[in-house]
């Protein structure tokens, strides 16, 4: 499998591990499901990125499955947290959203779907831990924008345009903030209950 | 056998429909469903009739072209907005004339210069599945096309100049296979609307205009499929254009960019009889012969120097699968050396493979494809304009040197 997924190595690097680049994700450890709803979104358009939308676009859901699957399968080392560079002011607010919400404006905790220790919940939620400041704003700011939409109901379009640009921020800086555990955590499925309806979280 | 000698069948052809048109299918046949839907895969209908995440052949897929964009239609069972209340007579009309059932003209976008060559029967055939497929009620989107294109009265220059209209008449001096495999190549296929060098290669400008959003020109070459320098099929045995047909991959070749799209959604589901039949007749039409010199004289000072630079970049990121001397690791990894897709005039082909990277589609027959990655962060222009140098050059290949402008025009082009 290692050899047929070569062409994911530049960006994803050779175990999913992710790259220098900030706004190139980390694969290996995340849901099996998620991923292979990622790859589908892809594949057909709806999560947009030229050169992935293209490399997939002829691939079959069985094949997509097995990239998924072996992804989700691998351990690489996470690299070493970045320390903050925001104010304590901030970190704080980013907390207080992922663990308790924004009940005046609507906005359901994170840890409500991600799991309280944000590890993710399988089949379809992936853990918040190990990402990069730039890739999480980044992704929020694609189901505002409409360049990412998961299944229908997209939950996380209607979670991301509650928040406000500067709760985008200070997420971002917390969540990234935070050390990843070095084998994930999955909350089993159904185990949550979700504030939210989500097609990519079928119970 | 060339569009005009087909062309001057017509008369001969038209003594026969009248007869067949009183035989109208039973549209609950089974049979006839079955090879209708047969029939549709080999003419790709799903790919411009279906949208991206679209209900089946509900159309509202974009086409491109350089004059605006069109639309492609809903061709489902739905009456008010599809082709529900069409009788055969007005579909084999369609597909045969290029006419709406009130006469009015039909964009080439739509195949019928090549869907003209389908039989009355095979027409029927088709029309009788699509009737069985779920009906989905939604309207054309309006064609979004610039003055003067969004006039349809000049399709009718189009037509004098480039559709002969006329069903496919075998030639009894070939033997049925070959003439089954140029039906398939010349009508249903539409092998020509990418490959024909009328399109390809210019013809009158308005015709380009019609034709050029087909293919994405700016972005990908379609080899002329009868001229031995640029296809050299002639090198290829049945079997491997067999197998590249129909898996995709082969032991000369993977396919990439608009014809996987072609094998993905429709050359895939043919039958190897049906396949084998088209490589047949292929082969035919890429006369053998001495390949062409290259018409650079290499080695000059800066072209060997070009190529020594494009080897060192070679070596490091591109022999590992692709083999030391270009041989590749067929048929996961195609050869280089000897592959006539990368040599041809137009370099954009390996110059995109080497910044897009890409995947051969997953099919039946090679499900869980190997890739390439893209190189369009890791390599400048000069390093892209010297590795493609040094493919298209070394071990023997007869292609031009390219240059730093052409790689960074590149960059630009639009994927999917
Ligand atoms: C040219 C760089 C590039 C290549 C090559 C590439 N990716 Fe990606 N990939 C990205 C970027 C950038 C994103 C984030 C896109 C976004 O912002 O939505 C991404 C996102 C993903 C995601 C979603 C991750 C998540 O946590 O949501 C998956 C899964 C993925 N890629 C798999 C693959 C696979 C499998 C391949 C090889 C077939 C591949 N990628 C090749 C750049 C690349
Ligand atoms: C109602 C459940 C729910 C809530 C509440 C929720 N999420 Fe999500 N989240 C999801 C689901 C489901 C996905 C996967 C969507 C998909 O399939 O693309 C997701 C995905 C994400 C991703 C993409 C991760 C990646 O690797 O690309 C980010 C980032 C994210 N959520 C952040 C947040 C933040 C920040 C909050 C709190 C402000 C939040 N989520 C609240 C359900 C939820
Ligand atoms: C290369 C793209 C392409 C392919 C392949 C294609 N079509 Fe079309 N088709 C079009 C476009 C574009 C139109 C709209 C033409 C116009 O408005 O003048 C169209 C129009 C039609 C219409 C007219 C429907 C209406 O009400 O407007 C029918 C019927 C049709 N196609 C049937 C088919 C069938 C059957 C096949 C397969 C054998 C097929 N098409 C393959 C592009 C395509
Ligand atoms: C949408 C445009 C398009 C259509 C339709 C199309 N092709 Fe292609 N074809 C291409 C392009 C572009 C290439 C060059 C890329 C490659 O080699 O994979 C190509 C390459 C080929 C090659 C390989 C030539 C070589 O020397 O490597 C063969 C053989 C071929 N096509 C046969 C066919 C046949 C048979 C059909 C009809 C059933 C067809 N094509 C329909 C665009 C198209
Ligand atoms: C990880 C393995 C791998 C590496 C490294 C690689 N390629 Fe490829 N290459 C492939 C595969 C697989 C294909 C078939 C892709 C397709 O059909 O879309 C291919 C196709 C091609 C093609 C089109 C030929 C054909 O018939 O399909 C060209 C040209 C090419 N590669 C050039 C290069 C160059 C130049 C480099 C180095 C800069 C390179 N490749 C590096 C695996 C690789």
């Amino acid at each position: 499998m290692a050899a047929r997924v070569l062409a994911c190595a530049p960006c994803h690097g050779a175990e999913g591990e992710g790259t220098g680049d900030a706004y190139f994700p980390r694969l290996a450890g995340k849901p099996a499901g998620y991923l292979y709803n990622q790859l589908i979104a892809f594949r057909d358009g709806r999560r947009k990125y030229p050169p992935m939308n293209y490399l997939l676009e002829f691939q079959t859901d069985d094949y997509l499955k097995k990239i998924a699957e072996y992804f989700a399968s691998l351990r690489p080392a996470f690299p070493p947290p970045v320390p903050p560079v925001d104010s304590k002011e901030i970190l704080a607010r980013g907390e207080a959203i992922v663990k308790n919400g924004d009940p005046q404006h609507g906005v359901p905790p994170c840890s409500a779907c991600h799991g309280p220790t944000l590890g993710g919940m399988e089949p379809g939620i992936p853990g918040l831990l190990g990402l990069r400041a730039a890739y999480i704003s980044g992704q929020l700011g694609g189901w505002r924008y409409g360049t990412r939409t998961a299944f229908a109901p997209d939950c996380m379009q209607i979670v991301a345009s509650l928040l406000t640009e500067d709760d985008v921020k200070a997420v971002a800086a917390y969540l990234s903030s935070r050390p990843a555990p070095a084998d994930p955590s999955f909350a089993a499925r159904g185990s949550l209950p979700m504030p939210l309806e989500c097609g990519s979280e079928p119970h | 056998m060339s569009r005009t000698s087909t062309g001057l069948l017509v008369g001969l052809i038209l003594v026969l429909s009248p007869i067949t048109a009183l035989a109208q299918p039973k549209a609950a046949d089974p049979a006839v469903i079955a090879k209708g839907e047969y029939l549709a895969r080999a003419g790709d209908c799903i790919a411009c009739h279906t949208a991206r995440e679209g209900k089946t052949f509900a159309g509202g897929l974009p086409m491109k072209t350089p004059f605006g964009t069109l639309y492609t239609s809903n061709i489902t069972p739905d009456s008010q907005t599809g082709i529900g209340t069409w009788t055969s007579d007005q579909f084999y009309q369609m597909m045969h004339s290029g006419r709406f059932p009130d006469g009015g003209l039909v964009y080439p976008a739509m195949p019928f210069a090549s869907y003209t060559q389908v039989t009355r029967e095979d027409s029927d055939a088709i029309y009788a599945y699509l009737r069985t497929v779920p009906p989905v009620k939604q309207l054309n989107k309006p064609h979004d096309l610039t003055f003067p294109f969004n006039n349809r009265s000049l399709i009718l220059g189009w037509r004098t100049l480039f559709f002969r209209e006329g069903e496919f008449k075998p030639d009894p001096t070939k033997s049925a296979e070959w003439n089954r495999g140029n039906y398939l190549v010349e009508g249903l296929g539409h092998c020509g609307m990418c490959h024909t060098p009328i399109n390809a290669l210019g013809g009158s400008k308005q015709s380009q205009a019609f034709e050029g959003g087909l293919i994405p020109m700016q972005n990908w070459y379609a080899p002329s499929l009868t001229s031995n320098k640029e296809t050299g099929l002639g090198d290829w045995t049945i079997e491997e254009i067999v197998d590249y047909l129909r898996k995709g991959v082969s032991a000369k070749g993977a396919v990439y960019g608009p014809m996987a799209e072609v094998v993905y959604n429709s050359l895939q589901y043919l039958n190897d009889d049906d396949v084998r039949a088209m490589a047949v007749y292929l082969k035919g039409l890429a006369q053998g012969g001495p390949p062409e010199k290259a018409s650079t004289a290499l080695p000059s000072a800066e072209s060997s120097l070009l190529l020594s630079f494009g080897k060192s970049i070679y070596d490091r990121d591109c022999a590992s699968c692709h083999g030391a001397t270009g041989q590749g690791m067929p048929p996961d990894y195609p050869p280089l050396a000897g592959n006539q897709s990368i040599q041809m005039v137009s370099a954009v082909n390996p110059i995109r493979m080497v910044l897009n990277g890409g995947y051969p589609p997953g099919t039946s027959g090679n499900p869980m494809p190997y890739g390439m990655p893209p190189f369009a962060q890791k390599l400048s222009d000069d390093e892209v304009a010297a590795v493609v140098t040094y493919i298209r050059t070394a071990w023997g290949n007869r292609g031009e040197p390219v240059s730093a402008r052409q790689a960074n025009e590149l960059r630009a082009a639009t994927l999917n």
